[in-house]
């Protein structure tokens, strides 16, 4: 297809927390795949297309620092195809896919050819992690100067932990030698003893087997402990308890190189959501209790957790009706990261569009160093127009992932992205996808 | 109260103390009907009950399957793990070819929680009844946890209930508590702090670590079934000292009220939550709940498919 030469975004509320612009009615013009320039009543050039953005949020496309997209070896879950078709659904221009793929993103051949995969089927920009150790075992690290010379962004073993402390410091001491953030899935294996639920109140009612905060925090602390150690940085995925929180933060406040994402469904969903045990609803880590929820609301308010992350994890819907000990974990994110987000965070008042958007933009962008998540001249021109109004009803049923296993379903959601432009080209129009 | 309000029977952290208490009152006229020389009504005739269990059980298998054929309905047992029928099928295929094969009721045991649950969701027809999941509850058996006492008490107000053992692991114990605290008793659970789930003061109960506060003045004490893998899965160092803190022994037993009435789910473990000699005790009523269970799943079948 031929890319739209020059496009202006006109009228819209322009939103670029890189720049710490928010400014209504403004525009951006967009010159062969570049931002051009940002400002108000900018001339069209001729043969330009017009977008009128009056009453949307023009935003940075959003980078999603956490997606499965589940190929090589599991294409009945996801490919790469779906998986950044869905992204560009939800207003994702950029996504870090996670490399627990089979076979594992361990080496270089398999990393280049899901960059490779993704240049050719890719409806959104991908960025591979690689391992952080060989065959995901914990035991050797990966060949990472390599994998990082094959694309990667990041390392992660994330699905399973690294158990040994040992091997992880020396995964930070490498990675760090070579620019890479390393990406910590944190739960103590044997803490979490085969739990399918957060333990309490609920995993007891239910009577499903729990798996206490603890197995989260006490790979928080160790994570933190290590970074001052090796003076590396870490970065702790998918946060979901108050005390991990609280870690976070005192770290920070010593100046450790440590930062942190949390989901939206660890933002917007309670451990008391499990009643009724929809296998939506089993999620590792899992749903906490609500002061939980509560406390990661305030760290996101308050900067101690910087990145919105989905944690996109699609299934087959086979394998969700299976009985709760036996379905995989997973939620299928991409689709109703923005939409969840600013209905239970930015339309309550807790957090301002310009902070909300920071999570899912330049935040990620920078403790990955991609070239991302901003509207500055001169930046790619990946662009989300959301309609702050726009009110649906999620349905599970219609999405784009092949997973469809979501516990907003049937969530009257407001805020959705519509229209999705990855470098000058328009993917997503009014909720469909182009092409 | 007409019936009882929901059309499944999952578990009685759902009921209503009404609907526990027309179960209990439909189970005394069965109690009737088993002690005649023919045990035979027609109440049920033309519905089909089949009983999917999923984890083997034959004595709770068999008390559904006399309670069906006591009301004339017929019974077809399947067991996945064996049966050609559903053997690798998932879970909704098997309930719904069940349905579509005329099955009038599934009574459901399995392995996992909220299995029974997720079965009735994918019916349109069909009744599911919960025959235990996982550690979730077994209505049945807290049902008739509940007519026994009432029969041997004459009441379950005020009564004071001590459960003893591995609660964690215990579908019943869940049932009791929550059944128990409905119908105004209240209840006491003790067991080794490795087998005490959080939450079960929020549910009802009152907790203790040693045995002998729990059972002092209680007027039922229902000890549960204690499974050998709890030592194997580092929660216990052994039975032997389980047996020596939590295990049952007349001497213990005389703690609680004189009149105090013993229960077990069965099947017991002698020699470990119970000494041998309580089993056929005087106090105990363990033969007795294996009867009246029949009775009371009658009711629930009567209710459930014979009201409408
Ligand atoms: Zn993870
Ligand atoms: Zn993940």
């Amino acid at each position: 297809m031929n890319p739209i030469v020059s496009l202006l975004i006109k009228g819209g509320r322009v939103i670029d927390p890189a720049s710490g612009m928010d400014q209504e009615p403004a525009d951006v013009l967009v010159l062969e795949g570049k931002i051009a320039r940002v400002g108000c009543d900018l001339p069209a050039p001729a043969g330009a297309r017009v977008v009128d953005a009056s009453g949307r949020i023009v935003a940075p496309g959003l980078v999603d620092m956490h997606v499965h997209l589940r190929e090589p070896g599991y294409e009945h879950k996801e490919t790469i195809a779906t998986g950044t078709r869905a992204a560009a659904m939800g207003g994702i221009t950029s996504l870090v896919c996670m490399p627990n793929t089979d076979p594992p993103a361990d080496n270089p051949g398999t990393l280049a050819w899901i960059a490779a995969r993704a240049r050719e089927t890719g409806a959104a920009r991908v960025w591979p992690a690689g391992c952080i150790t060989k065959g995901r075992r914990g035991e050797e690290l990966a060949e990472m100067a390599s994998l990082a010379a094959a694309g990667a962004v990041a390392f992660s073993d994330d699905g399973f932990p690294v158990a040994r402390a040992g091997v992880m410091r020396r995964a930070l001491e490498y990675a760090g030698s070579l620019g890479r953030v390393v990406i910590s899935h944190c739960e103590d294996p044997d803490l979490a003893g085969g739990g399918v639920m957060h333990e309490g109140y609920w995993s007891t009612v239910l009577g499903l087997v729990g798996m206490p905060a603890a197995a989260e925090e006490v790979m928080v602390a160790r994570e933190i402990i290590l970074a001052r150690l090796t003076g590396q940085r870490v970065h702790l995925a998918h946060l979901s308890t108050g005390l991990s929180a609280a870690m976070v933060r005192r770290a920070r406040e010593e100046g450790l190189p440590v930062t942190a994402e949390v989901t939206p469904h660890h933002l917007a969903l309670s451990d008391a959501a499990v009643a009724g045990y929809d296998t939506s609803t089993k999620v590792n880590p899992p749903l906490r209790p609500q002061e939980d929820v509560e406390a990661l609301r305030q760290a996101l308010a308050g900067g101690v957790v910087q990145v919105i992350a989905s944690d996109h994890a699609p299934h087959a819907a086979q394998e969700k009706e299976q009985d709760f000990d036996q379905v995989p974990f997973g939620i299928s994110g991409v689709e109703t990261m923005l939409p969840v987000v600013a209905t239970v965070l930015v339309k309550s008042g807790l957090l301002a569009w310009s902070r909300a958007l920071a999570a899912m933009t330049v935040k990620p962008a920078r403790i990955l160093g991609l070239p991302v998540g901003t509207l500055e001249p001169g930046a790619l021109a990946d662009i989300t127009l959301i309609d702050p109004e726009l009110e649906m009803v999620v349905d599970r049923d219609r999405f784009v992932s092949l997973g469809h296993n979501s516990p907003f379903h049937g969530w009257k959601l407001s805020g959705w992205p519509v229209m999705t432009i990855v470098g000058g080209e328009i993917v997503m129009d009014g909720r469909q996808l182009l092409s | 109260m007409a019936g009882l309000a929901a059309r499944h029977l999952l578990g009685l952290a759902e009921m209503e103390a009404e609907e526990i208490n027309l179960v209990l009152e439909t189970a005394r006229p069965m109690a009737g009907v088993m002690e005649r020389p023919i045990k035979k009504v027609p109440t049920l005739r033309g519905k089909v009950l089949v009983t999917l269990f999923y984890e083997p059980s034959t004595r709770t298998r068999v008390s559904f399957e006399l309670a069906a054929k006591y009301m004339g309905a017929d019974t077809v047992s399947i067991a996945p793990a064996t049966s050609s029928v559903v053997k690798g099928e998932n879970l909704r295929d098997t309930v719904q070819t069940l349905e579509a094969l005329g099955a009038d009721m599934v009574v459901v045991r399995h392995q996992t929680a909220g299995v029974p649950g997720q079965l009735a969701g994918w019916l349109s027809r069909t009744v599911v009844v919960n025959a235990g999941d996982g550690m979730h509850e077994h209505p049945t058996q807290g049902l008739l946890d509940l007519f026994t006492i009432r029969e041997e008490k004459g009441r379950l107000v005020g009564l004071e209930v001590a459960i003893i053992g591995d609660i964690l692991h215990s579908r019943v114990a869940r049932s009791d508590i929550w059944g128990l605290t409905k119908m105004g008793a209240r209840v006491r659970v003790a067991g080794p702090a490795t087998l005490l789930p959080p939450g079960l003061e929020k549910m009802g109960a009152q907790v203790y670590h040693r045995l002998e506060p729990a059972l002092e003045g209680a007027d039922v004490v229902i000890a549960l079934r204690l499974q050998q893998e709890r030592q194997r899965q580092g929660l216990l160092p052994s039975l032997r000292e389980y047996a020596a803190s939590f295990g049952l022994t007349p001497g213990r037993l005389a703690l609680a009220k004189p009149d105090v009435l013993l229960m077990h789910p069965g099947p017991v473990n002698r020699g470990v939550e119970l000494a041998a000699e309580l089993v056929d005790a005087p106090c105990s009523a363990i033969n007795r709940q294996v009867t009246n269970g029949v009775a009371v799943r009658m009711a629930v079948l009567y209710l459930l498919l014979g009201g409408g």
